[in-house]
């Protein structure tokens, strides 16, 4: 039995479909939200005043429907933050609803300050909160049953979902609308962790059933009738502007509806992807590019490695290394080149834009809604109020979706107000790889004065790259000329600390590649120079590198406890396969310290990682599987950086276009990874990158164990294996 | 017009018969649960079904789907509980979930050709999906899983 379809009968995404479920008590339910649709319950006005606690709302049908201050973008937070309000709240796991939080201040990021998915931070920041707001929701809905009971809130215990008192229970649902008339109660008492079902144990992923059947909506499945899709052409060398194009083929496209231009270039829309993917295929365009944009990689290095001659802003300094360093016995002298870094994340950008009348929405997966609505204001002369942004599932982010511009987001309300029509702006893989905002590129020359006993006692390090804060808005963050970006992992190097004459130096060169934090930021490069140098200077003192890190580590005990679990549970020390070898380096990121051991052969100048062992310190793990989801990932990451992340330039032009030369790890090149989590009373940190900045370092240990060769230069190049 | 089945449903379609599936599907049928992530058949992203076999659709005109019969993500089962979702389900596999349709369409015909399959019979079916979550080790704990469940009575 079959049924056919009109085509015409496109399917359209119902963002209110997650919470259609029945009717919703709004209390604590923020204008913002209501607006969004989120919840289908009437406006309640005094519910407004509630806004501190904007996080959750309970139906009559028991639903609990949870709002996101942050967004779920594989890291986990659809399920972590539910968590926390759920040990408090004692409600049944089984009725909860999640939801992206549309831009407003409730949602503001407890230690940042704006509404932002970033710095590996979700958990930490929002521990207090959510269990607050769980805890605040509880207490209101006691004290409304206890009062339809007769009985006193003492006497009345809770449990999936129910208060409950002597053999009387009500549903959290059946009490919802009278707890909503209730004033919050201030100061509610949480849970000690004895008591928590949830935090520190883990709960199944929320997102997985939607996400294994077609249904979870990602920007890319934003559809309704009468949206557009358009691709843009843009310059092919950053700076570049239009000076004419030619759309005659253009238009015979059957589809191509529009051929405009905007200010990011030439958008052709279409009423389909392929339409208008054909369409800016066939379009000719004349660029206007200043030559003095059209940089080659080659001659930028030449330029870096010029500037560690003369001298940078000052980022750490501790004695007088110029003075010291000709004293030492013996001098290292080396450099360091990690190029530009693409996120690559799977789902390529794109940003759905309506505009009616004085009201614009949109539809896009964001880390940071607020900007974008900010932003896309700014281009329209609106008010924020006016733009409406429902943040759905982020295809991956890593950083490259929280630009200072909100480039892709106001490029597409741009497209769509010069079309007078609803637009779909997509990128395409290539327009991804070569749309810009990299992992900025950077060199590291490291001088290094060893005593004749062999311990260094001068350091000098020069870092040049470009600035991440500079030309944006945030550009106030940079201090005496240091954008902590560029340098944290150096500057604040526990190592460093051990060095009586040091000295770390910064050149922040400007040019027109966009560049952008990229998961980990900073430690992406930092992270691979220090540990490959301490590797170093361990041999360079006939010491273990795993002994000698533990001597300088010693007032570093997070640093410590997890160099010591990984190198326990790696058996560091313990004979391997013939061929094999080990190499391991530890880095703190982002609150938490990982530590990891790689275990590599070479085969004929194949590199074959075959295991990574990990130990992360990130305090309290809320949700420990999580955080081990994250250290796979985040491994993954860093090992594809290694083995392949590389965008070079050639007369300004990008030369990776897609996966087969931008390339990824895949399933066969996977190491078998291995992450135990130290039991630790810490404060909390991060898990979404700190596991990214060690391994790269741990690898090239292994295979300088495996080969006697210093691998200095990124991405991993085979032939400097050569001969091993 | 341009007849297709799609998981057990007809539908026709006026469409170049140079136009990728995918898009045909996405844009077309709103079966959007089938994902772009390159348009070069690089990533896996795309991966349907078409008579059984993994194909990628980014790359597969429509007119090679015309009378054939293509399944999707959404056609994988109608209550998660093909196999493979229920293992994806116990093992917390997914991150982002962007590249999981594909990762899972090409694993369904792995699971049928190779109802035990080994390490090496993973890594060869699978290193056409990127993830780059970097969720792997998970897919491929899950794939084992997926083969118990099977051979214990799970439908295929």
């Amino acid at each position: 039995m079959s049924n056919t379809h009109d085509i015409s009968r496109r399917k359209f995404l119902q963002t209110t479909s997650v919470f259609a479920g029945g009717l919703l008590i709004p209390f604590f339910v923020p204008a913002g939200v209501k607006r969004m649709g989120l919840f289908n319950a009437p406006a309640d006005a005094s519910a407004i005043a509630f806004a501190p606690n904007a996080y959750l709302g309970i139906a009559k049908d028991n639903t609990i429907h949870i709002i996101l201050a942050h967004v779920e973008m594989g890291q986990g937070i659809w399920t972590t933050l539910p968590m926390m309000i759920a040990d408090e709240l004692d409600c049944d796991w089984n009725k909860i609803k999640v939801g992206h939080a549309p831009p407003g201040a409730p949602y503001f990021h407890t230690a940042f300050g704006i509404q932002i998915t970033g710095g590996s931070s979700t958990t930490w920041s929002e521990f207090d909160r959510y269990r607050q707001a769980g805890a605040t929701a509880r207490a209101l809905l006691v004290t409304a049953a206890a009062q339809r009971l007769g009985v006193q809130p003492e006497d009345c215990k809770t449990g999936d979902g129910f208060v409950i008192a002597g053999n009387k229970k009500l549903s959290y649902g059946e009490v919802a609308e009278a707890a909503a008339q209730l004033p919050p109660p201030a100061n509610v008492p949480l849970k000690p962790a004895s008591e928590w079902k949830y935090i520190g144990k883990g709960a199944r992923r929320l997102d997985t059933p939607e996400k294994i059947n077609g249904q979870a909506k990602f920007g890319m499945d934003v559809q309704f009738p009468g949206l557009l899709t358009a691709l843009v052409a843009r310059p092919p060398v950053f700076g570049g502007k239009v000076r004419s194009f030619d759309a005659t083929k253009t238009k015979t496209i059957p589809g191509v509806r529009q051929v405009l231009k905007v200010p990011s270039g030439v958008a052709v829309i279409a009423d389909h992807y392929w339409a208008a993917k054909q369409g800016r295929d066939a379009l000719k365009v004349e660029w206007d590019i200043d030559p003095a944009l059209a940089i080659n990689s080659q001659q930028q290095w030449a330029d870096y490695r010029a500037m560690t001659t003369s001298k940078g802003a000052v980022a750490a300094q501790a004695g007088n290394v110029t003075a010291a360093l000709p004293k030492a016995a013996t001098t290292i002298d080396v450099e360091y080149t990690l190029p530009y870094l693409a996120h690559a994340p799977m789902e390529p950008l794109n940003c759905t834009v309506k505009i009616t009348g004085d009201k614009c929405e949109i539809w896009t997966g964001t880390q940071w809604p607020g900007i974008d609505q900010a932003n896309a204001a700014k281009i329209l002369g609106w008010n924020p109020g006016q733009v409406e942004v429902h943040t759905v599932f982020l295809g991956g982010g890593f950083g490259r979706r929280a630009t200072a511009p909100s480039d892709f987001v106001i490029e597409a309300v741009a497209v769509a107000r010069a079309s007078g029509k609803p637009v779909k702006t997509v990128w395409t893989r290539e327009d991804d790889i070569r749309g810009g905002y990299y992992r900025p590129a950077f060199l590291h020359r490291v001088r290094i004065g060893l005593g004749t006993d062999k311990k260094p006692m001068a350091w000098h390090h020069s870092i040049v790259g470009q600035s991440i804060l500079a030309g944006t808005p945030f550009a106030a963050g940079i201090k005496d000329g240091i954008d902590n970006a560029s340098v944290e992992g150096v500057n604040d190097s526990p190592y460093m600390a051990h060095i009586p004459d040091h000295l770390v130096e910064l050149h922040s060169p400007q040019n027109k590649i966009p560049v952008l934090w990229w998961r980990s930021v900073g430690h992406t490069h930092t992270a691979f120079v220090m540990e490959t140098m301490i590797d170093e200077l361990a041999h360079a003192a006939g010491q273990d590198p795993v002994e000698y890190r533990r001597t300088l580590l010693q007032k570093h005990p997070r640093h410590l406890s997890a160099l010591n679990l990984a190198a326990e549970k790696a058996g560091w020390g313990t004979p391997l396969p013939a061929g094999h070898f080990r190499g391991i380096a530890v880095h703190e990121s982002f609150g938490s310290a990982v530590a990891q051991v790689a275990e590599v052969s070479v085969d004929k100048g194949t590199v074959r990682v075959h295991r990574v062992t990990c130990a992360i310190d990130c305090g309290l793990a809320v949700n420990p599987d999580g955080v081990a989801a994250q250290m796979e990932s985040g491994i993954i990451f860093g090992l594809t950086a290694l083995l392949y992340g590389n965008i070079t330039l050639e007369k300004g032009r990008v030369q990776q276009r897609n996966f087969h030369d931008y390339r990824m790890l895949r399933m066969h090149e996977t190491p078998v990874i291995e992450v135990h989590i130290v039991p630790s009373t810490e404060k909390m940190g991060g898990a979404g990158e700190p596991g990214v900045p060690p391994v790269a370092p741990a690898v090239v240990n292994a295979l300088f164990a495996a080969t006697g060769k210093r691998i200095r230069n990124l991405p991993l190049q085979p032939e400097n294996l050569a001969g091993a | 017009m341009i007849k297709l089945q799609v998981n057990s449903k007809s539908y026709s379609v006026e469409a170049s018969p140079q136009m990728p599936l995918l898009w045909v599907l996405r844009d077309m049928l709103g079966l959007t649960g089938t994902k772009f992530g390159c348009g070069m058949a690089q990533c896996g992203a795309c991966t349907v079904h078409l008579n059984g076999e993994a194909v990628r659709s980014c790359v597969t005109p429509v007119a090679r789907a015309a009378n054939q019969q293509v399944t999707t993500i959404e056609g994988l089962s109608t209550d998660l509980s093909h196999p493979l979702q229920r293992a994806w389900l116990e093992e917390d596999v997914l991150q982002c979930g962007y590249c999981q349709s594909g990762q899972l369409m090409s694993a369904a015909v792995l699971l049928r050709e190779k109802p035990d399959p080994t390490d090496e019979d993973i890594d060869l079916a699978m290193s056409g999906n990127i993830c780059r979550c970097g969720t792997y080790p998970r897919v491929r704990k899950a794939i084992h899983r997926a083969a118990q469940l099977q051979k214990e009575g799970g439908k295929p």
